[in-house]
């Protein structure tokens, strides 16, 4: 399974990239909301969408409203994952189309347990 | 710290809790008694121990049973037996008591919380119609720190990311600063007391649901043995014991047999 990161730190996108692969998963890397939404075109097999909120050029909310309004991307997973944690912005996130929610920071078994609920091992 | 305060330490460590240490864990006991030596200012684990052989006043016994206990859990914690009782295991339970209109659980070694509320979150997610059952959910631990903490149903940031889907969250949580605290009408579904499973256990009724979940992993084979059949008592015909992912009935108490749900083994009495 194919899975996009997005984020504008490099380190982030390191870490997070580690533990999906740790997971067989492929991944491939974004810094902005823009330059995700390039590489979903590019990568039609990408399943799953890990997206930062704060980011320069298209911040996430932004991303996910642009993947939400494309009924090609309608079974595409997204989690937001960020150090907004104010449970307005949950709000927010979820309303826009985001699958689920990761508060920053988080340990690899944090995000395995909320790929789990989002069913990508069952592929 | 020496053999022989070792020998002695797993051996009082063993009376109150049945849990066993392993030889070569004398690193694991002196890191978790450290902050207790510092706090009650006793200079070396040395002496702590010291004063355990000669009794120690019971405040300090029970401060360095919890340091030792692990208590680490998560909201629906692996996932997959949640799904089991989602989908099978509880629609099951209901069918078979659906005259009496009642169902009872027992969460075992709760922890913090977690795996009851979990369970009471999923009940109350997935079956409305038990708003008018009798559903009674009793969580027990061995220690008072965790269950005050249960009880209070207040949780961090970090606990809260930690398998609780973002939607059940907004749902039946509201958020104080950092912390979020679980609304009153889960926590009311859950009473939580202390039970030592290797002590003596008050009477209790007919369980349809026992989870205990990792902690038998710190058992002997005996007291394992013990446990299981007290529970095989407890569990009414139909009902189903649920244990941790490394652990299992299979040469310990062959009453009890596996049944396959949803990925997870489930066990019933034969
Ligand atoms: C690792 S936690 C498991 C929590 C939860 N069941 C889960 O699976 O996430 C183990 C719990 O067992 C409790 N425990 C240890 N020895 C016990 C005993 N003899 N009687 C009751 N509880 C005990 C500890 O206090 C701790 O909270
Ligand atoms: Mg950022």
């Amino acid at each position: 399974m194919r899975v996009l990161i997005i984020d504008d730190s490099r380190s982030v996108r390191l870490i997070v990239g580690g533990y999906l692969r740790d997971e067989g998963m492929q991944t491939v890397e974004a810094a902005d909301g823009q330059a995700g939404l390039e590489q979903l075109r590019h990568n039609p097999d990408v399943r799953l969408v890990l997206v930062d909120w704060n980011m320069p050029v298209m911040d996430g909310l932004s991303f996910i409203k642009a993947v939400r309004a494309e009924p090609a991307y309608r079974s595409l997973k997204i989690i937001m994952a960020t150090s907004e944690s104010e449970q307005s912005q949950v709000i927010r996130a979820l309303d826009a189309g985001a699958n689920e929610y990761l508060m920053k920071p988080f340990t690899k078994d944090v995000l395995i347990a909320k790929l789990h609920l989002l069913d990508v091992f069952e592929e | 710290m020496t053999e022989s305060d070792y020998a002695f330490f797993c051996g009082w460590l063993k009376d109150r809790t049945a849990i066993h240490l392993e030889s070569g864990k004398q690193y694991l006991v002196e890191t978790r008694l450290s902050p207790l030596v510092k706090q009650y200012q006793l200079g070396s684990v040395e002496l702590l121990i010291a004063k355990l052989r000669t009794g120690g006043d019971s405040v300090l016994q029970t401060r360095v049973i919890e340091a030792l206990v692990t208590n680490e859990t998560s909201f629906f914690r692996d996932h997959n037996p949640f799904e089991a009782l989602r989908k099978q295991a509880i629609p099951e339970l209901m069918e078979a008591r659906k005259t009496e209109r009642r169902l009872s659980v027992w969460c075992a070694a709760a922890s913090t919380g977690q795996e009851p509320y979990s369970l009471a979150i999923l009940l109350r997610e997935n079956f409305p119609q038990l708003m008018s059952w009798k559903v009674k959910i009793l969580a027990t631990d061995i220690s008072r720190e965790v269950l005050n903490k249960a009880r209070s149903g207040v949780y961090s940031q970090l606990e809260i990311n930690r398998g609780m889907p973002a939607v059940l969250m907004l749902k039946y949580f509201t958020q104080h600063g950092n912390q979020w605290h679980l609304n009153d009408d889960i926590r009311g579904m859950v009473d939580f007391s202390e039970l030592n499973l290797a002590g003596s256990w008050p009477a209790m009724e007919r369980f349809d649901l026992v989870m205990i979940r990792n902690v038998m992993i710190y058992f002997e084979l005996e007291t394992k043995k013990r446990i299981l059949s007290r529970i095989g008592a407890l569990l009414s015909p139909h009902g189903y014991l649920v244990l941790g992912g490394a652990e299992t009935t299979y040469n310990i108490d062959d009453s009890y047999r596996r049944v396959e749900i949803h990925k997870t083994g489930f066990y019933q009495r034969r």
